[in-house]
């Protein structure tokens, strides 16, 4: 039986527009546009881009003990977020592996005054998972949970000229919105519209969270408000080379129940000195060090890495690769892999088994672009 | 899409040149759209090897995928194009001319007979 691919309600839109479209968790996406991923992914990094990822799911954590169940169920301490804020974390089984990793969002309920409710964002692959594994932990507590992905409309809008652009056609300040904090105000006719300073690519930028309904709106009003900027719309393909350049995980390949936040060095997202699913695994493997770490390399000899291939050290294989491809801002081959820590250190040489062929590649520092919000 | 009169085709979307004994041959314009933007050329034959129709003469690889590039007729390899791995795009910004991959000295002209020519090819694209 196959699977009938979801659509997203700018499908036509793609097709109409030369978007070459291609399955993706459950969904049929597009992978690029006419101008071609590496043309998206300079205009991201130079202009802006726009991002259809509907995809992604969206919770709602509402109820007396909200802050208590996400902090239960997330690895990043929610007690310290300010109103607004919006953190990095993982969701993770008992023995660490991970879930899923998401953005939470602390924000003031519009439905009732004075209170406040968790915005969880979450990945498109994951979303029936993560739903199912956040309600069956939710009956402990006094929560409601509700998945309005199918109604929340979500776009990322990225790069250097994303603020001032958006600015433009939004009733909120949105270039005072410090990085990792959210602005909620209007576009168009009192469309509601939150976006928070977030996003997937090392670039300044947002995301956009809608009622689906206006999606085909809002995405040609801000590609109109872009047009003389040269902005475009960004394919899977160039957004994977834009999050892959900072190093930014991807569910699947730099995480997924077999590999826990330590050994993907995420430990940023990880708050050890709270109780959440998952945290003495976690802290087991902290204490005493990964078996196998996430390293970057970069190709010595010319060659395309890519996922899966295997990587060797002195003829045996010591891991495979989570990622690898051109890197269009560097122009280099970079990859990055699982190797054993004793392995790990910057400048060592490894091979990368490619069409079996060792190839010769050296460790080097992550990530291999900084991300502009962190210089 | 362009598909030049005078080079004949292979169902895998390569195509030769012929001048002479000698064949000059590169991936069409169809297959280069399909790939999209091309990072990586690497010719896997060298200068006086001797290769069969069929054989792999070069890898190319897009953002996206990687394919092998087939010798549409056997024969002696007599030019590699050097400069194709240091600037793989010109595979998308000129199939036919400056992204010509190797060139054979056909030691069997009648596999040529195999091939398409430009309509039979436009044609099996059309059925795509």
């Amino acid at each position: 039986m196959t699977e009938q691919l979801k659509r997203t309600h700018l499908y036509q839109w793609h097709v109409d527009h030369g978007g070459r479209m291609v399955p993706f968790a459950g969904w049929e996406m597009p992978v690029q546009y006419p101008t071609g991923p590496i043309q998206e992914h300079h205009t991201t990094r130079r202009v802006a881009g726009l991002f259809d990822i509907d995809h992604m799911g969206q919770v709602e954590v509402r109820g007396l003990q909200a802050e208590t169940f996400v902090n239960h169920i997330v690895t990043y301490d929610v007690r310290q977020m300010a109103l607004y804020e919006a953190h990095y974390a993982l969701f993770c089984y008992p023995d660490g592996g991970t879930i899923d990793d998401l953005f939470v969002y602390k924000l003031p309920d519009p439905a009732e005054k004075g209170k406040v409710y968790y915005f969880l964002v979450i990945n498109a692959s994951n979303r029936e998972k993560d739903v199912a594994w956040i309600q069956a932990h939710a009956t402990e507590f006094d929560v409601t949970v509700r998945d309005i992905s199918d109604e929340t409309y979500m776009l990322a809008f990225q790069g250097p000229k994303a603020p001032e652009l958006l600015d433009r056609i939004t009733s909120a300040d949105v270039q005072q919105a410090p990085r990792f904090t959210a602005v909620q105000g209007t576009i168009l006719e009192n469309i509601p519209i939150l976006m928070g300073r977030t996003g997937y690519t090392g670039e300044d930028g947002y995301e956009l969270f809608f009622p689906a309904d206006e999606a085909l709106k809002v995405w040609n009003k801000i590609l109109k408000e872009g047009e003389s900027e040269g902005v475009l719309p960004i394919g899977l393909a160039a957004r994977d080379s834009l999050r892959f350049e900072p190093c930014m995980p991807l569910y699947g390949h730099e995480l997924s129940a077999d590999i826990n936040a330590v050994e993907a060095r995420l430990t940023f997202a990880v708050s050890f000195e709270k109780e959440f699913i998952g945290r003495d695994a976690l802290l087991k493997t902290k204490l005493e060090g990964p078996r196998r770490v996430l390293v970057g390399f970069e190709m010595v000899d010319k060659s395309v890495p890519r996922a899966e291939y295997p990587v060797m050290h002195e003829g045996e294989q010591i891991g495979v690769v989570s990622t690898g491809m051109f890197s269009p801002t560097t122009s280099k081959y970079l990859g990055m892999a699982f190797i054993p820590r004793e392995l790990a250190a910057i400048g060592n040489e490894i091979d990368i088994l490619i069409r079996n062929k060792p190839v010769k590649a050296r460790i080097v520092k992550r990530p291999f672009y900084t991300p502009v919000y962190r210089r | 899409m362009n598909i030049p009169a005078d080079c004949k085709y292979t169902k895998n979307d390569e195509w030769i040149k012929v001048e002479g004994n000698a064949g000059k041959v590169g991936i069409t314009d169809y297959a280069q759209e399909q790939l999209s933007d091309i990072v990586f050329v690497e010719i896997v034959v060298a200068a006086g090897d001797t290769v069969k129709q069929g054989d792999a003469c070069a890898t190319v690889e897009s953002v996206k995928a990687a394919a092998d590039v087939y010798m549409p007729v056997s024969g002696k390899i007599v030019a590699i194009n050097d400069s194709l791995p240091e600037a793989p795009d010109t595979v998308n910004k000129d199939p036919y001319g400056a992204a010509w991959m190797v060139t054979v000295e056909m030691s069997n002209p009648a596999e040529l007979d195999s091939l398409l020519d430009a309509a039979s090819y436009q044609a099996k694209l059309d059925q795509k």
